[in-house]
């Protein structure tokens, strides 16, 4: 092969990468390598159990090495195959991303362990951890990449291995819950996909540190407010904010619990971390035009989600409105937009992926032990297992935002936020929806926890399981240490709300000489 | 569909195919073609095959599950990215090395097994669909779901179909 | 011929969308994937329509000739196309599957997973 004639060092990286730039790219690889592996050793299932955890070990220990890093030394951008950006596709992590990166892949290991139980032989051969390592890779990238389309990818990426999980055994009711999941998903994906065809036709770039620094030139001239309307609209659809929401509690509570934990947790999260990077990061004056129908928006949907929860009987459904009225928090911060309020929506975000999952977790637990879904057909939980019910009463405090725990922090720095700039009715929508999540879930711990069960049925004999309790108790502890030792988190989520809505070292980060021309 | 004339040509068609999809495959290195175009063309191989002998005869004729050679491509592609890492250079860059084989120098690089990754994962991927739409129904559960038939289906009275309402 | 394709793409996302507020499940699975394609003739457009020169570097040569087209849109749709296909074979999958365990393909009447009569939760202690 004779050598090219044509000088390409210019558009080449010549310098060879660290070692520690590695760390953007590998939890992505690792996940996809471990997701390939496990699809291939798709007949001996006991072996799933084993080779996934190890994955997710792994996957935790890299995202915290990462974090590490990145607070140390600031954001990290790898390319791939040496094009320089904005040509090759750039992974580039700041704070905001490898924070979601490691809290999620907390997250997913505790979740992987859980699902040693509550996943038998028959999901398992169906291909649940390949899935859910699937479903990893496509979360981890989503928070790691740099490039707009990409993220679109790694969207799809997790939406067809959160199909997968979703139809997990062909019940009925997970078909009916996982046709409106799918069409209603791809319709949010196509719109965020229309709306990076518009973004590409304006700047003639996708990478984001290259449209962040573009955008202050173009703003005079193009329709940049419409576009914005467009990628607020997409990503409010995935994060199920009010009213493109009514596919969540039509789908959630269908698949497996773990499943449903999983979802609650993640997915919507990383529909909130798209919205906060494009409106904050990348288009920050459109958004403050757009502010008020966001904050509408905010506020309805947490509302509506707390309302929703006073008003379900199925647990698991009950859950799902408590994911929604939690949206709505996050909603409010970008909103709001000062960094202060996007530091309260990370830290929101935060608290949420820990707690969500851990909520459905309980449910899961308390229906293995009380035998019902339902409010109405469980109780006596208290007696039968304390332990279990004192970790789901901090859970559900700490989901209501109640003092000593998670949730209080991010409800505060939003409170504060709205009131600085004088918007009362977002902060009462806060307080109130704050006060009907609560009576939800102090009548969950009333009804189902403290009241004799309604009918006597036989005492079966529940063995306790450490699958069951490490994963809950692990949950249960970060979410009370993040209430009675928040100081970490809110320096990492300010810096990380900082690095957001002054983007210079991520740009710098991408373009080391430099913005591109 | 399972014509004499279907079942006579369809050995040849196929073979015919995959040498086709392989060539394909290769030919995407520097010219219009590639992993993702050759997969397609083995998977609809695989199909033709699955029209003309059922579904058993394909799943017996490839030998590994669909699924796990779907997966293997994935780690192929994946581990083609990753070998840059010992390069020195980021990841998915192309590398090459030239062997002489037999006194020919034949180019190799991670961009090609990377293509061959692709096409892996495109014959599983593709081909496990395929033969889930063209198995039978009471075959189908058990590739699909790769459970045991489930128990709703003996136990639930079926309900009686409303036929679909026409509009107008 | 941007502006021509415009109103085609226009034409495509109202087919596109009259068809997915039908009621009927294929109707609505018909109306996604016209809006996939839709949206991949609106992708090929950003990139600016040119004619005749393909994106590809002729044997011999380094570069692509001048008035190439822009091959990064194209690149863009072939993901696109790559990622609708597969959906659309899940959905036609699901879609079949939800008609034979549900018995219908009216969505209004797709309640197993939210049934109407739904409980109340207990009012009392």
């Amino acid at each position: 092969m004779a050598a090219p004639s044509t000088d390409l060092s210019a558009a080449l990286v010549l310098a060879s990468p660290q070692l520690a730039d590695w760390l953007v790219v590998l939890p992505v690889v690792l996940m996809i390598g471990f997701g390939a592996v496990l699809m291939m050793v798709r007949k001996s299932v006991r072996l799933h159990g084993t080779i996934a955890i190890t994955g997710l070990a792994l996957l935790v220990l890299l995202d915290a090495a990462l974090l590490i890093r990145i607070s140390t030394y600031g954001p990290i951008t790898m390319v791939m195959g040496r094009w320089l950006p904005p040509f090759g596709i750039a992974f580039t992590a700041d704070l905001f991303g490898s924070l979601m990166a490691f809290v999620s892949a907390v997250v997913a290991l505790a979740a992987g362990v859980f699902a040693l139980r509550d996943i038998d032989a028959g999901g398992r051969r169906y291909g649940f951890f390949p899935f859910l390592m699937l479903l990893m890779a496509g979360v981890s990238g989503a928070f790691l990449t740099g490039d707009i389309f990409n993220l679109y990818v790694w969207f799809e990426v997790l939406l067809i291995s959160s199909f997968g999980l979703l139809i997990l055994g062909s019940e009925p009711e997970q078909i009916d819950g996982a046709l409106k999941y799918a069409v209603l998903n791809l319709i949010g994906t196509t719109l965020f996909l229309i709306a990076v065809g518009y973004l590409y036709a304006i700047f003639g770039t996708l990478n984001m540190a290259d449209i962040a620094g573009k955008a202050s030139r173009l703003r005079e001239t193009a329709p940049l407010v419409t576009l914005t309307a467009l990628f607020i609209l997409a990503f409010a659809m995935k994060a199920a904010a009010f009213p493109v929401n009514f596919w969540l509690p039509a789908s959630y509570h269908t698949p497996r619990i773990t499943v449903s934990a999983l979802f609650g947790g993640l997915l919507t999260k990383v529909g909130i971390y798209a919205l906060i990077r494009v409106t904050v990061m990348l288009f920050p004056v459109e958004r403050e035009e757009l502010s008020f129908v966001v904050a509408v928006s905010a506020a309805l949907t947490m509302v509506i989600g707390a309302l929703g929860a006073l008003a379900q009987n199925d647990l698991r459904r009950l859950v799902g409105y408590v994911v929604i009225a939690g949206i709505g928090n996050m909603m409010a911060g970008v909103a709001i937009g000062t960094p202060a309020a996007v530091s309260g929506s990370i830290l929101y975000a935060l608290h949420s992926v820990v707690t969500m999952t851990a909520l459905y977790l309980v449910a899961g637990e308390a229906a293995r032990l009380g035998g019902a879904w339902s409010l109405s057909g469980l109780g006596g939980l208290y007696r039968r297992a304390p332990w279990f019910s004192a970790a789901s009463l901090a859970l559900f405090l700490a989901a209501a935002g109640l003092p000593p725990l998670s949730g209080l922090w991010p409800k505060v720095a939003l409170l504060k936020a709205s009131l600085d700039i004088g918007a009362w009715w977002l902060a009462a929508a806060i307080l109130i929806s704050a006060f009907i999540v609560t009576l939800a879930l102090a009548r969950v711990f009333l009804l189902a926890f403290w009241r004799p069960r309604p009918e006597p049925a036989p005492e079966l004999a529940i063995a306790r399981d450490w699958r069951i309790a490490w994963p809950l108790g692990c949950l249960t502890a970060l979410s009370i240490l993040f209430g009675l030792f928040p100081e970490t988190v809110l320096d990492l989520s300010q810096r990380a709300a900082t690095g957001l809505a002054e983007p210079s070292a991520y740009i710098r980060s991408v373009f080391p000489g430099g913005a591109a021309p | 569909m399972n014509t004499l004339i279907l079942r006579t040509v369809a050995p040849v068609l196929t073979a015919l195919m995959l040498l086709f999809s392989v060539f394909v495959l290769l030919r995407g290195h520097n010219e219009p073609g590639g992993g993702f175009i050759g997969g397609l063309i083995a998977a609809s191989a695989l199909a033709i095959y699955g029209i003309a002998f059922g579904v058993s005869a394909v799943r017996r004729a490839i030998r590994f599950h669909p699924m796990a050679i779907a997966g293997s491509g994935l780690l192929l592609a994946t581990l083609s990215g990753l070998v840059s890492i010992f390069a020195g250079v980021p990841f998915m860059t192309g590398l090459w090395i030239y062997p002489e084989i037999l006194g020919v120098e034949v180019p190799l690089a991670t961009v090609m097994s990377f293509d061959i990754g692709v096409y892996l994962v495109v014959v599983g991927a593709i081909t496990s669909i395929a033969l889930a739409l063209e198995q039978e129904e009471p075959e189908r559960a058990e590739a699909i779901g790769e459970q045991p038939p489930p128990p709703v289906r003996a136990k639930r009275p079926r309900k009686p179909r409303p036929k679909p309402q026409v509009e107008g | 011929m941007e502006a021509l394709f415009a109103i085609l793409i226009g034409l495509f996302f109202a087919a596109a969308i009259y068809l997915m507020l039908s009621k009927h499940t294929v109707r609505i699975l018909l109306g996604v994937v016209l809006l996939g394609n839709g949206v991949n003739l609106l992708l090929f457009t950003t990139g600016r329509l040119t004619r005749e020169v393909p994106p590809i570097i002729p044997a011999g040569m380094d570069a692509l000739p001048a008035g190439a087209a822009n091959p990064l849109p194209q690149a863009l749709i072939l993901t696109a196309i790559v990622i609708s296909f597969s959906f659309f074979a899940f959905l036609l999958v699901l879609t079949y599957r939800a008609y034979q365990e549900l018995g219908t393909d009216n969505s209004d009447e797709m309640r197993l997973a939210e049934p109407r009569d739904e409980e109340r939760p207990p009012m009392g202690y």
